[in-house]
C-alpha cells in the first residue's frame, strides 16, 4: 500500500530549522510541513507591514530555504508553509529573488484569501455578525482598532496548490495541521466526506506542528525531561502516512529526542480544547476513540481517530489595539531581599499616584519567588532569601505612561532601599494585543481563495 | 498519606486566546484510576482560583481512557490572553506544573512505579 513520509519543520517563527536538514538528508520524507504562525504572529508581521508595504511574511522564509534547498531539491523533497503571514505573494516575491540569484529553479505555489481585515464591512452585509465567539460581544466594541484578521484556510486549497506541479506552497493563515494534511489530501485524494481518514490526517498533522514538542522536546515532568537523549540535536517528528490512514510518528536516525506513548501524547492533547470535538475546516477530529502503540524505538502507531464531517464555518481569529505596557525589572541581595522589594512596590505605587500616571492595570511579581506557582509556592524562606527579583508591569491606554513608568525607579539606585541590583535600563513600552476569534460562513471566504503559480 | 500529582503523572499546558489548558498524563492505570478519582474539575477550579475570574464553572475536564489523560480547560485565565497579559508567563506554559504540584490523599499500599514515565516501556 502507498505511503508517505511527511516532516515537521518549524513550530513558531524564531524556531530552529537545523533539525529539518536532519530530517531531510537521513528521515526519507516527501513533505516539510513547516508552522511560523502561531495565534499572535500576525500581530507582530503587521507592525512589519505598517513599516514597509513589502514586508509582513516571516522573515525566516529566505535564510531558512536556502540552508534547506540545496539538499531538499536533490531529494525532491517539497515544501508547504504559512510563512507568507500577512503577505504570502510578498513572501513567494523574496523567495523567488532569492533563488534567482543562485540560480536555483522551483516551482511556488501561492495559496491567498485568508486576510479578511478589508472584507469586515461587507461580510457583516452578507449576514455575518463576527461576534466574539466565547462571549457573543458585538465586534463593533473592538471595530476601530483591529490590526489584523485572518480566516484559518483548510487543506484543499493546499492539496490544489500541489497539484499544479509545486514544488514550495505558501500561505497565510491556514489551520496548523492542514500544512501536514494538505500534502496526505493530494496524495491519496481522500474524499471530504471520508472522515476517519481525516480524521487520522488531521491528528497527524497536530502532532507534526509544534516541531520538538512532538519528539521529546519541552517535556513537562518531574525529571523524565532529563532522560531525553540529546535534546541540542534533537529530530523533529516525522509521520509515515499509509493511504488507508494508519500512521507511524518517529523520527531521523542518529538524532536526539525520543519518540514514544509519553511524548506524543503529551503533545496530543497539547492546546486542544474538548478533544472529542478538535475543530478544524476539513473535519471534527474525535481523540476519545484514537490509540497510541509503541511499535519499537521511537516509533509509535496512531489508529483508530474517528470524526464528523466538516463544520459549515471556518475561523477567524482578530487581533486588536488593547493599549500598552510599561515595565521594569530590578534585583535585590540578602539581607531583608524580599521585604525590600515589597517596601519598593510600595514607593513604585506612591509615585504612580503623586504623578498621576493614568494606568488601567498593575501587575508585581517576585521573580524567583512565587510568580509561577503563586500561592502553592512555598514561602518558608521568604525572610532570609539570598537574593529575589522584583518585576513590574502597567497597563495604559495612553502610551506616554507606559514609557513613563520605568521611570520611576532608577532615583532607589542612591535614594531606596539598599543592595539594589540589574536595573538594566529603561525598557520600551510594549503595544499589547486583545484577541478577537469568531466564526463565518464558509463559502464567503472560500470563494475569495486563489492560488498563484509561478516558477523562478 | 499525601503524595504530589508530579509522582504519578506527567502534564503540559498551552493558550488559546483567554483559555489555558493542561494535559495531564498517568504513568500507568493505577494512578489514573487517582487522578479520575482525585483531580475534578472543581479541585482544580479551586488550585487555581487566583488565575481565574469567574471561579465557578470556569474549569472543565475530560477523562480519555484511551490515553491514561484528564484534559483540563481553564477558561479566562490567562488574563485577557497571551499578548495583553502584563504577566511573565503569559503563555501559561507554567501552568502543568503548578497543577503536578497538587497533593492527593492516597492510601499507603500505593506503589509508586519508580521507573515510570519516558522508560516505561
Amino acid at each position: 500500500m502507498k505511503s508517505i513520509r511527511i516532516g515537521a519543520g518549524l513550530g513558531f517563527y524564531g524556531d530552529s530549522w537545523r533539525p529539518i536538514l536532519a530530517t531531510i538528508e537521513r528521515g526519507d520524507v516527501q513533505y516539510i510541513a513547516s508552522d511560523h504562525l502561531s495565534e499572535l504572529t500576525l500581530a507582530i508581521l503587521q507592525k512589519d507591514r505598517a513599516k514597509d508595504g513589502a514586508a509582513g511574511y516571516t522573515r525566516d522564509l529566505v535564510p531558512m530555504m536556502t540552508a534547506l534547498w540545496p539538499p531538499a531539491s536533490a531529494r525532491g523533497v517539497k515544501f508547504v508553509l504559512n510563512a507568507g503571514g500577512l503577505n504570502p505573494l510578498g513572501a513567494r516575491d523574496v523567495l523567488s529573488q532569492a533563488f534567482a540569484a543562485k540560480g536555483w529553479r522551483a516551482r511556488i505555489a501561492v495559496v491567498t484569501g485568508d486576510a479578511v481585515l478589508e472584507r469586515i464591512d461587507s461580510l457583516q452585509s452578507e449576514g455575518q455578525t463576527l461576534a466574539h465567539m466565547d462571549t457573543g460581544a458585538s465586534i463593533d466594541t473592538v471595530r476601530d482598532r483591529l490590526v489584523f484578521a485572518n480566516a484559518y484556510l483548510g487543506a484543499g486549497p493546499i492539496a490544489q496548490a500541489l497539484a499544479t506541479g509545486a514544488d514550495i506552497v505558501l500561505t497565510g493563515r491556514v489551520a496548523d495541521a492542514a500544512l501536514t494534511l494538505g500534502p496526505l489530501l493530494h496524495e491519496f485524494g481522500w474524499a471530504p466526506d471520508d472522515t476517519e481518514r481525516l480524521a487520522q490526517g488531521l491528528a497527524v498533522g497536530h502532532l507534526l506542528e509544534c516541531s520538538g514538542q512532538g519528539s521529546g522536546g519541552n517535556f513537562g515532568s518531574r525529571h523524565f525531561w532529563s532522560e531525553i537523549p540529546d535534546l541540542g540535536h534533537i529530530g523533529y517528528p516525522i509521520a509515515e502516512v499509509r493511504a488507508d490512514g494508519l500512521a507511524t510518528i518517529t523520527k531521523a536516525p542518529g538524532t536526539g529526542g525520543r519518540v514514544s506513548f509519553d511524548t506524543v501524547r503529551q503533545q496530543l492533547l497539547y492546546e486542544v480544547h474538548n478533544p472529542h470535538r478538535y475543530f478544524s475546516p476539513d473535519v471534527v477530529l474525535d481523540m476519545g476513540t484514537l490509540r497510541l502503540d509503541e511499535r519499537g524505538a521511537d516509533r509509535v502507531e496512531l489508529s483508530g481517530a474517528t470524526g464528523l464531517a466538516a463544520p459549515t464555518t471556518l475561523k477567524i481569529v482578530a487581533g486588536y489595539d488593547d493599549g500598552w505596557m510599561g515595565h521594569a525589572t530590578i534585583g535585590f541581595c540578602w539581607p531583608d531581599a524580599y521585604r525590600k522589594a515589597e517596601a519598593t512596590v510600595a514607593l513604585v505605587q506612591q509615585a504612580l499616584r503623586e504623578e498621576r500616571l493614568p494606568v488601567e492595570d498593575t501587575a508585581v511579581e517576585y521573580l524567583g519567588l512565587n510568580t509561577f506557582l503563586g500561592p502553592h509556592a512555598d514561602l518558608s524562606q521568604r525572610d532570609d532569601l539570598n537574593e529575589v527579583w522584583l518585576r513590574m508591569a502597567v497597563r495604559s491606554r495612553d502610551k506616554r505612561a507606559a514609557e513613563a513608568f520605568p521611570r520611576l525607579f532608577p532615583w532607589l539606585a542612591l535614594s531606596g532601599p539598599p543592595y539594589m541590583g540589574g536595573f538594566h535600563g529603561i525598557a520600551p513600552a510594549s503595544q499589547l494585543l486583545g484577541v478577537w476569534p469568531t466564526l463565518v460562513a464558509r463559502e464567503l471566504i472560500e470563494s475569495e481563495v486563489r492560488i498563484s503559480v509561478s516558477e523562478t | 498519606m499525601k503524595i504530589r500529582l508530579a509522582q504519578i503523572a506527567h502534564a503540559r499546558s498551552g493558550d488559546k486566546a483567554d483559555r489555558a489548558d493542561i494535559g495531564l498524563f498517568a504513568f500507568d492505570a493505577a494512578g489514573y484510576a487517582l487522578l479520575k478519582r482525585e483531580v475534578s474539575a472543581q479541585r482544580v477550579a479551586a488550585h487555581f482560583a487566583w488565575l481565574l475570574k469567574e471561579s465557578r464553572d470556569a474549569v472543565e475536564c475530560y477523562p480519555l481512557d484511551n490515553l491514561l489523560a484528564l484534559k483540563f480547560v481553564l477558561n479566562g485565565a490567562l488574563a485577557g490572553g497571551a499578548a495583553r497579559s502584563l504577566r511573565s508567563d503569559n503563555l501559561g506554559k507554567t501552568i502543568a506544573a503548578v497543577l503536578l504540584r497538587m497533593e492527593i490523599e492516597v492510601s499507603g499500599d500505593l506503589v509508586i512505579p519508580a521507573q515510570a514515565g519516558i522508560q516505561r516501556r
